[in-house]
């Protein structure tokens, strides 16, 4: 057999605090559709990053038809023949699809654009794929799956040996799909390499011809696709050890408090129900994009509900906006602390009480006593390390930045808490920290809804789950049925029963 | 380790703290003086003292409803036509038999209606307020010069005049004016749930939304209290130039602007301060002044002071590559 036309081995990359690859390696054979699978956080992204010449290796080899290949930065990554097509697609809307294909790479008669060579070259290419799609057409007009082609016939227009596609499937509608599963086939029997990235089992059963998973950023194993089975590749993907970071819940749950019936909101949030019961903790798992964080924004009054019931205590509520939600005593911490939570600028007890303002004003008159109070019983309360309440928030730890966004929604007293990502990008003993506050609330009454992409917490920390899959609730587990195995199949569209 | 309190925007003011503060403004504002009294005898005089802070007042009451503007992550360029058309209204009220106060009055309401307008309209249709107040700019110079006919309208009733040109002992009414409004900035900024608003919302819109505070409101708030600012300084300018101007306040806004950034206040929002805003006022006060004095060109003027504008632009942008600087270190690494 001749040498494979990628070879990465022992690719080391280290982010402070986090290992993000530890020897991994991946091998991509000339007109070889294989599939990159991991969970959230695995690091497939990484290494494809490092494959894009966006980050550089710690260490680690990179070989090419055999022979070592510099991808040191974007430039040398894309001379080696390397072409990655992102989630977000980056091609301009306003210009032509001949424009778009031959962008920052323009053929040129003298000083001039030569447009009609582009042109025809464009149609020559995306005739290859068997498209109704003209050189001149204006991107905009495209769908999607459309501008996906253009993507990839720039990618050959440059001669890409090596097609990067990272979860291209995610906006398509299933025909879509299929006419871009005839476009990849097409490169793969000009002898294109592909690396697709999907979260979606059942698309790599069809498309790839090889499996790849990585596990918190490690190696885990590679197989052909016809010896791989359902039950396999979710071993292989979960399985990590578990240690004692959960504390035991011992929460009382009582009677429903929240009741959501079939919310709507837009593509992301389809006919979604589910209930929330007093003291209860309710995690929320699902893959990126499948509607977890959009759900939680109607419910919140962030985004506004096309339709759908809320019932909250028995009755009927409309939640127009986050005021509304508030008032309610519904409160919620964003996934993204840095973006949504917090005004980095401003010290650690201006956040603390910035959702309380109108407790501590009256007109001119200014409680300062009690707004110390709070401020200090959060910090305390949360441990959150800070030399002093003035200190601004951008200076602190992410855990610490994070205890400070809960402090902000505890400070209003909320009887239903929604927590999206509460530990994303903390580290392991602020992880437990807020795992303990969590617990603690929750014996105190709070009701907690828990998004997290994590399996061992949404197991652990959760007296009931929700798995959700392309804007719909997949399925809700309890007790005994709170495996890892049944959320990954719910979470990847598999039904329940597949479960063993 | 020891972490330096980085200082936030919301904070107590002390003195001590105030100068450390703006010990960069301050510093500069002092080099100005010393320079301008060598070369200028007539400089460091009381009579120029006060006449310097009189010819200030109009640019730093403007200045200070900027400065909530820019703290919020706006910026609005219809201030030097909201004096216009204030001031304006104002004087053609009251020279067709309306009386003083009333005209005063209906004056300032015209300029925070301007600003309600303004608000409304980047609030509610989401616009950038550098377009929104283009064109209510634009907007507003047609109105004065409609109002005007074109031409100015002379009027120099003494009670009138008294506003812009009156003195309380030795000090002038504008320069009173000038300190009121500043005290009353500062306490709706710092002693307020309204000015911690401003400071959230300009730091974090997201964030503020996310807290359940009405951001809406606070815009159009703002836009009001900069509008109404902005009419009170072109009722002291008619007063000053004895009528109506329909050309009056022209360029004002980039005054306005220079002063607010000279006092450190962030253009990205959430960071800043009145007590800065009052130096940067100052800075360019003294420099008109001063090289008045010093017989330097007007075209000349014009370079330094743009110079200067570009220097504390790029000051500020050091500041805030700090920060990114810090806030990303660990990615970059």
């Amino acid at each position: 057999m001749d040498a494979a036309l990628l070879e990465m081995k022992d690719i080391c990359k280290t982010f402070p605090g986090v290992k993000a690859l530890d020897h991994v390696g991946i091998t991509v054979r000339r007109g070889e559709v294989h599939a990159l699978l991991g969970e959230n956080g695995a690091g497939k992204s990484t290494l494809i990053k490092i494959l894009g010449g966006i980050y550089v290796a710690d260490s680690g080899e990179v070989w090419i038809d055999g022979k070592p290949a510099d991808i040191s930065s974007v430039d040398n990554s894309k001379r080696e023949g390397i072409s990655i097509v992102h989630q977000e697609l980056c091609l301009c809307d306003n210009m032509t699809v001949a424009q778009n294909i031959f962008l920052g790479q323009e053929k040129k008669k003298a000083l001039f654009c030569n447009d009609k060579e582009m042109n025809d070259e464009a149609d020559r290419l995306l005739s290859t794929f068997g498209i109704q799609i003209g050189a001149r057409d204006s991107l905009g007009g495209l769908t999607v799956a459309q501008q996906q082609m253009v993507e990839l016939a720039k990618a050959l227009s440059a001669d890409a040996r090596i097609i990067v596609m990272d979860e291209p499937t995610d906006t398509l509608t299933d025909r879509e799909i299929q006419k871009l599963f005839e476009a990849i086939r097409t490169l793969r029997d000009k002898g294109v390499g592909i690396i697709y990235i999907s979260h979606r089992m059942e698309e790599i059963f069809e498309i790839a011809d090889t499996i790849t998973v990585l596990r918190d950023g490690q190696f885990i194993g590679s197989l052909p696709v016809r010896e791989a089975n359902y039950h396999d590749l979710v071993t292989m993907l979960i399985g990590r050890e578990m240690n004692d970071m959960f504390a035991a819940l011992d929460n009382e749950v009582g009677e429903t408090l929240l009741e959501a019936r079939n919310i709507n909101c837009g593509k992301q949030v389809v006919d979604c129900s589910f209930h929330l019961r007093k003291g209860e903790i309710l995690g929320f798992y699902g893959l990126v994009g499948s509607g977890r964080t959009e759900l939680m924004r109607t419910i919140f009054g962030v985004d506004r509900m096309q339709s759908g019931e809320i019932y909250y205590r028995g009755s009927k509520i409309t939640v127009p906006n986050v005021q509304s939600a508030l008032s309610y005593g519904i409160n919620l911490v964003p996934e993204d602390r840095k973006v949504q939570g917090l005004v980095l600028i401003q010290s650690v007890g201006f956040n603390i009480v910035f959702g309380v303002l109108d407790k501590l004003y009256r007109g001119l008159r200014h409680d300062k006593k009690q707004e110390r109070g709070t401020v200090a019983e959060y910090i305390r309360k949360l441990r959150i390390k800070t030399p002093s309440a003035e200190q601004a928030v951008q200076n602190l730890s992410g855990g610490n930045q994070q205890k400070v966004v809960l402090a902000k929604a505890l400070a209003t007293k909320p009887d239903v808490l929604i927590l999206d990502e509460p530990t994303r990008g903390i580290d392991v003993g602020a992880k437990k920290e807020i795992y303990d506050i969590m617990s603690m609330l929750a014996s105190e009454g709070v009701s907690i809804i828990m998004i997290s992409s994590e399996l061992p917490e949404v197991i652990n920390m959760s007296n009931r789950i929700m798995v959700m899959y392309e804007g719909r609730i997949a399925g809700q587990l309890a007790g005994h049925e709170m495996t890892q195995e049944n959320i990954i199949i719910l979470a990847t569209g598999g039904r329940k029963d597949d479960a063993s | 380790m020891h972490l330096e309190p980085k200082k936030a925007g919301w904070r107590q003011a002390t003195a001590i703290q105030y100068l450390r503060e703006n010990s960069g403004i301050l510093i500069a504002l002092l080099v100005l003086c010393v320079i301008f009294t060598i070369n200028s005898p007539a400089f460091l005089t009381r009579v120029n003292m006060i006449n310097v802070l009189r010819q200030i007042s109009m640019n730093a009451i403007v200045a200070f409803g900027m400065t909530l503007v820019i703290l919020l992550g706006g910026i609005d360029l219809s201030v030097g036509s909201i004096i216009a058309v204030s001031g304006c209204s104002s004087v053609i009220l009251i020279v067709n038999g309306c009386p003083l106060w009333l005209g005063v009055l209906v004056g300032l309401a015209v300029g925070a209606l301007f600003g309600f307008i303004t608000g409304t309209i980047v609030a509610m249709a989401k616009l950038p307020p550098f377009i929104v107040t283009l064109a209510m700019m634009t907007i507003g110079r047609g109105i004065a010069y409609i109002f005007t006919g074109g031409k100015p309208t002379r009027f120099d009733a003494e009670a009138f005049n008294q506003i812009g040109n009156g003195y309380v002992g030795i000090i002038p009414i504008p320069v009173i004016i000038m300190l009121v409004t500043m005290v009353l900035c500062s306490v709706l900024l710092n002693k307020t749930m309204f000015g911690r608003h401003v400071y959230g919302v300009g730091g974090n819109r997201q964030a503020a939304k996310f807290s359940g505070i009405k951001i809406a409101k606070v815009e159009i708030a703002v836009y009001t209290i900069c509008g109404l600012l902005a009419a009170v300084s072109g009722i002291i300018m008619a007063s000053r130039l004895s009528g109506a101007q329909p050309t009056a306040g022209d360029g004002q806004e980039l005054d306005a602007i220079a002063a607010v950034v000279l006092g450190g206040t962030s253009m990205s929002g959430g960071v800043g301060r009145i007590g800065g805003t009052i130096i940067g006022a100052l800075i360019i006060g003294v420099l008109n002044n001063g090289m008045n004095l010093m017989h330097l060109s007007y075209y000349w003027q014009l370079v330094v002071k743009g110079l200067i504008i570009l220097f504390a632009v790029y000051v500020d942008a050091l500041k805030k590559d700090k920060t990114l600087e810090r806030l990303f270190k660990k990615k970059r690494a």
